[in-house]
């Protein structure tokens, strides 16, 4: 590994080194009384676990003047391949919400669950919970392969069903195979583990990889998944309603660092097609390319993308061929039309499906829209499934025909909303948690995109483009956790109240955006929207979305590749 | 005797002092040698010497029978809990000595029984604790009294002083228990026994002069010496409950996070030129004020003139009506006594028949106040004077302090639960906490004294070990015990016991013991947060958790103190600690129930609950 590598390992793969295959000493500080938290360093390993912990910064200076510690208590991920969740689950995670967590649930942008708000003394029976009904939170964060994600589309039930059928193959064959989950949550036994490293972990190895890992499977025209953004990113290929493999896209990615032009979010690449059987194998291989060559050194440095933008792409082809034995095939046409939902019902192969709008994501019950008992009470009759979609939404999915009306009367009844009363703009809009538990957050995003989405929607009305879908998102920090580099208007946070605001993404999740003016607050971002706005719905071609439109009136150049994210920009 | 001395002018002797014949007759010429000026220096040099032990070396401390004096011996006796009776002890044994009688005086508890018969003249001065429990100084004496070993005592002359609260239903239960008991034991009555509501210090005079009139006429020499009082010229205004200090407040906080179901408040005053000194285990007095609101809805409803005069004391000092309802009288709490006395005033059927209902007297008092008296059984036609006169006094609040002033000089901090309930269709408020909760800003004020507290003292050796077990504001003394220790970096090991509702919202000063954690001087620490799982867990359950290495710890010598609520926490701990005693130690119950007098009797085992 050294002679590949720019420096010593960072302090982070020591830890994983020591971790013992992930233990650390997790058990010995989730039994420490006195405080709620936990030391740093088993803070990290935890990660693998599914969790973060976090402290309600809202509380942080009072709780300081009161002589208590700060509000510790733990994010959750709740790993859901390709977003699908029986009811029975759907229960499950509505009772862990309200009985551990802050009553509320997550939908997260890469389909899992998050519960928010968890106490160090009941994370274990959360996730012994969470285990019955066979869901598991291992590898929803940390240095490993996360959640794999596959559209939602309820359009197709039965190539649906076979790309689902593949990201669960995924997920189960890359996850870490250390027995530490199960004992540190699940009271499995503790046994002196005499095996070798390969035996234990024969993919990942004792550091797992230098960074997260990230999947995901679009079936076009729709690409929800964002699939350009995944590391590893499979575009199904369908013919005459038969799944005839998957195109390859390697090196996408959201993070950067404010300030840090070395680092830059980044389009995953078609490298050619592989067919439906070979997904694993494929898979395999080029995590185990960045298990090797990844950056170790800096964890900035340390995605895919920028292994391979280091190296060039021929190189990740050829590794990939040695590796595998074998060349992937020519890359196959595609093509996506929209990255965002479509809401209401749907038939499609002879199940009904009805997509939920979900603001930011958030499940709760507000004074007017009681939206957690709705879905509580639709789980408890409801037979097919939910799908979490990639944007934040839900899909309650394969209602059979006899069923539609009886979902339908619940979904009148608690008022849920397919988003149709909202603008194009909300119903196209993602934010990420940030304050008060991220801990990351430089700025809001998920307590205050929706008040900004009320005012654009203001000038949206007066502008006439009240039904023009437009992709809006905002992040509280740079890691990017709602994918705003792909947005058509992204909002990176900086500071409290301050955002860099970019534009010109593409509507497909296709082209990244630009920097279009640092560090401004809400007056600003009115200011410069307006006249575009105005602008747009005046010269605007037949057809043509806002992002595409800031490229072609020369407002913003068009970000070819993540390498020029930072240069000419327009300040 | 030399006039000039005034009031120490006693002589010592082997029999009123700790020392012998040659250390007494030295010191008597030393002592009447000195001037005021150097007695006042050498009594602080050495109350602050640290070579000073409080304990006297074993078997130094005699009660000889033979007395050359043809005065009769008095032994004051006292039973005290918050430390109002050992006061009143200590001064009437002053006014004793100045008048040249042999006195001695002590807690019951700290009182050889085997004498008991021997005494002569008697005076006991009790509290009453709980449901009519004696304090925990006067436990193994009171059991004493009542078992078949007591002594008959024909020829004791004696008389008791009983302190008490009436709003509980065993009022002064323990005086009138002793006081009976030692007629029973063939004692002579010399005096009424008196009982004193919280207000007491009034009836506690008037027992005194009653007492000392009956013994000048009996002893054999009266003195026509007039009682003289030292004035203490050195040191400016002395502070006390009478002259309370006004402090500062320096700092005002709720410990409890957002969503607790608790006010718990740290109060910081600043003690800067109070002269005021304290010990960790103290108390502080606070005399607080009724709400505004209330007192003037109490005024309104009587038909009174919140501005007109009104006298407050025996001395005739004078109020306005408001003032004196606001800070002098009690008119929250009431009482089956204050009932009976108010339908004396009216001619209100209603009231008149609730009084004459005991059980109905009962269930009204609960949660209500004079306000609800005044509204209930109107209208009124009393002077505000002549229903003054019926009235409690307001009195004192005391606090655990929560601070050692070795750590915080010319400060005091406490800890006190703001008390709020609903009752009647009325949000009812604790006077004080309320009081410091909502009306005590940073920059005001409020009337301060401190009560000494001797039976809860740390360990007189920085060497031994203690377990400090503590509910809600029931640490707030550990605190100042943890700060004395760091401060004098004694070596001797804690162990805090600490229990509450929410570990998020109600871990009382959680970041100050997870420091003293992390630095060692809390060696141990176990916490109870009873909501916070379906079975409820409390410190009690903490402790028989830990009942091998408490046992252990008791062993080797290790002091253990108990501070909290009485009913809800204090005795189930003791349950717990006699059986931790009888599983662990494998004794019987009595064995263990002697176990712990024996902690008692060798101050390892010391409470102060409420």
């Amino acid at each position: 590994m050294s002679d590949k590598q720019p420096g010593p390992p960072s302090e982070m793969e020591q830890l994983k080194e020591n971790s013992d295959y992930l233990r650390g000493s997790l058990e010995e500080s989730f039994r420490e009384p006195l405080t709620a938290s936990i030391p740093e360093g088993d803070a990290k390993i935890l990660k693998f676990h599914g969790s973060y912990m976090q402290d309600d910064r809202d509380l942080r200076l009072e709780r300081k003047q009161q002589k208590l510690e700060p509000a510790y208590q733990f994010m959750t991920r709740v790993r859901a391949p390709g977003g699908v969740a029986t009811p029975e689950q759907w229960l499950v995670m509505d009772d862990i919400a309200n009985k551990y967590g802050n009553g509320t649930l997550k939908l997260t942008t890469r389909q899992a669950f998050q519960t928010h708000g968890v106490l160090k003394w009941h994370m274990k029976s959360q996730i012994q919970e969470i285990n019955e009904v066979l869901m598991d939170t291992l590898a929803a964060c940390g240095d490993v392969n996360r959640n794999v994600m596959a559209g939602a589309n309820p359009y197709q039930s039965k190539v649906h069903r076979e790309v689902y059928e593949w990201s669960k193959e995924l997920s189960d064959y890359l996850s870490p195979r250390t027995n530490a989950y199960h004992e540190l949550w699940l009271d499995e036994e503790k046994i002196v583990d005499t095996r070798t490293e390969e035996e234990i972990e024969p993919m990942y190895g004792k550091w797992y990889l230098p960074r997260k890992f990230k999947i995901g499977i679009a079936v076009p025209p729709s690409n929800d998944v964002d699939v350009y953004s995944q590391d590893l990113g499979f575009i199904a290929v369908v013919e005459n309603d038969e799944l005839q493999g998957f195109n390859v896209a390697v090196g996408g990615g959201m993070g950067m660092t404010h300030g840090n032009t070395d680092t830059y979010p980044q389009l995953a690449r078609v490298i050619g097609f592989c067919k439906p059987e070979e997904i694993v194998d494929v898979a395999e291989k080029i995590i185990t390319i960045q298990r090797d060559y990844g950056n170790r050194s800096d964890r900035k440095n340390a995605r895919f993308k920028y292994t391979i933008d280091k190296r060039g792409l021929p190189w990740v082809e050829e590794e990939l061929e040695k590796r595998l034995g074998y060349g992937l095939d020519k890359e196959r046409d595609y093509h996506f039309d929209h990255n965002g939902d479509r809401y209401g019902w749907t038939e499609g192969d002879g199940e009904w499906h009805f997509t939920l709008f979900v603001q930011n994501g958030r499940i709760k019950d507000e004074e007017n829209y009681p939206l957690m008992t709705g879905l509580r009470e639709i789980a408890r009759v409801h037979e097919g499934e939910f799908r979490l979609s990639p944007n934040q939404n839900l899909v309650i999915a394969r209602v059979q025909a006899e069923k539609k009306e009886e979902i339908e009367a619940l979904i009148q009844q608690y008022g849920l909303t397919d988003g149709k009363s909202h603008s194009a703009l909300r119903r196209n809009s993602m934010a990420c948690v940030a304050m008060p538990t991220c801990g990351l957050a430089m700025a809001e995003s998920e307590r205050y995109l929706p008040t900004l989405v009320d005012k654009l929607e203001d000038i949206l009305d007066e502008a006439g483009l009240r039904e023009e879908e437009i992709v809006i998102r905002m992040s509280g920090c740079p890691n990017g956790c709602s994918r705003p580099a792909l947005a058509e208007i992204g909002f990176i946070g900086k500071a409290p109240g301050k955002y860099n605001m970019y534009l010109g993404g593409g509507f497909t999740g296709n082209r990244l955006n630009r920097l279009y003016k640092e560090s401004i607050g809400e007056e600003e971002i009115l200011e410069t929207l307006r006249p575009l706005f105005f602008q747009y719905a005046k010269d605007r071609e037949e057809g043509e979305h806002f992002g595409d439109f800031l490229i072609r009136s020369g407002h913003v150049k068009a970000v070819e590749s993540g390498l020029d994210f930072h240069s000419e920009v327009n300040l | 005797m030399d006039d000039r001395q005034g009031g120490n002018a006693v002589q010592l002797e082997v029999m009123n002092s700790p020392f012998d014949e040659k250390q007494a007759r030295l010191l008597n010429e030393l002592l009447a040698s000195m001037t005021e000026t150097q007695k006042i220096w050498l009594s602080g040099y050495l109350a602050s010497s640290p070579v000073l032990s409080t304990k006297a070396p074993e078997g130094e401390t005699k009660e000889r029978e033979e007395t050359e004096t043809k005065k009769r011996t008095i032994t004051i006796l006292y039973g005290s809990h918050t430390g109002n009776c050992e006061e009143l002890a200590e001064q009437l044994s002053q006014t004793l000595k100045n008048r040249d009688f042999q006195v001695t005086v002590s807690s019951m508890d700290d009182f050889k029984t085997k004498n008991l018969k021997k005494t002569e003249d008697l005076l006991v001065l009790t509290s009453t604790h709980g449901d009519g429990d004696p304090p925990d100084n006067a436990m193994t004496f009171y059991e004493f009294l009542f078992s078949k070993r007591a002594p008959q005592l024909d020829g004791v002359r004696y008389s008791v002083l009983a302190l008490g609260d009436s709003s509980y239903e065993f009022y002064c239960q323990t005086g009138k228990d002793i006081d009976l008991r030692l007629e029973e034991l063939g004692a002579e009555r010399i005096h009424d026994r008196v009982d004193c509501d919280l207000d007491f210090e009034e009836p506690a005079d008037l027992w005194k002069e009653g007492v000392l009139k009956k013994l000048d006429e009996q002893s054999a020499s009266s003195s026509d010496r007039k009682e003289q009082v030292t004035p203490d010229t050195a040191a400016g205004p002395v502070y006390s409950k009478a002259n309370p200090f006004r402090a500062e407040i320096l700092e005002n906080i709720n410990l409890n996070g957002r969503g607790s179901n608790k006010e718990t408040r740290h109060i910081e005053l600043d003690l800067e030129g109070s002269g005021l000194d304290y010990e960790p285990g103290d108390s502080l007095g606070i005399l607080p004020e009724n709400e505004a609101s209330l007192t003037d809805e109490l005024i309104e409803e009587m038909g009174w003139d919140k501005e007109m005069s009104v006298t407050i004391t025996r001395d005739g000092e004078i109020r306005s009506l408001r003032e004196a309802l606001l800070s002098v009288y009690e008119t929250t709490v009431l009482t089956k006594p204050l009932l009976e006395k108010v339908s004396d005033l009216t001619d209100n059927e209603e009231l008149k028949a609730l009084v004459a209902d005991q059980e109905a007297v009962k269930s009204y008092i609960y949660g209500r106040d004079l306000l609800d008296v005044a509204r209930d059984f109107g209208p009124w036609d009393v002077s505000a004077e002549s229903f003054l006169q019926i009235l409690r006094k307001l009195p004192a609040r005391l606090y655990s302090i929560a601070s050692s002033s070795a750590a915080n000089p010319d400060e005091v901090h406490l800890t006190i639960g703001a008390l709020r309930y609903e009752a009647n269709g009325r949000s009812r408020n604790g006077v004080c906490s309320v009081q410091c909760a909502e009306r005590a800003e940073p920059g005001s004020s409020l009337p301060v004294f401190v009560q000494k507290n001797r039976n809860f003292r740390l360990p007189e050796h920085g060497s031994s070990n203690v377990i400090m077990i503590g509910a809600g504001t029931g640490v707030a003394p550990y605190r100042a015990f943890l700060e004395e220790r760091e401060e004098r970096e004694d070596e001797g090991e804690n162990w805090l016991f600490f229990g509450e509702q929410y570990f998020v919202t109600d871990f009382l000063y959680q970041t100050e013991w997870q420091r003293w954690k992390k630095d060692g001087l809390l060696s141990r620490m176990d916490v109870a947060f009873s909501r916070d799982t379906d079975k409820k867990v409390y410190v009690q359950d903490r402790l028989w958790e830990q009942r091998e290495e408490v046992f252990r710890w008791l062993e080797e010598g290790a002091y253990l103190y108990v501070c909290g609520d009485e009913s809800r926490m204090a005795k189930d701990v003791e349950q717990t600690l006699q059986a931790i005693v009888e599983t662990v130690g494998n004794v019987s119950t009595e064995e263990a129930t002697d176990y712990i007098k024996g902690l008692r009797t060798q101050k390892r085992y010391q409470r102060d609950v409420y």
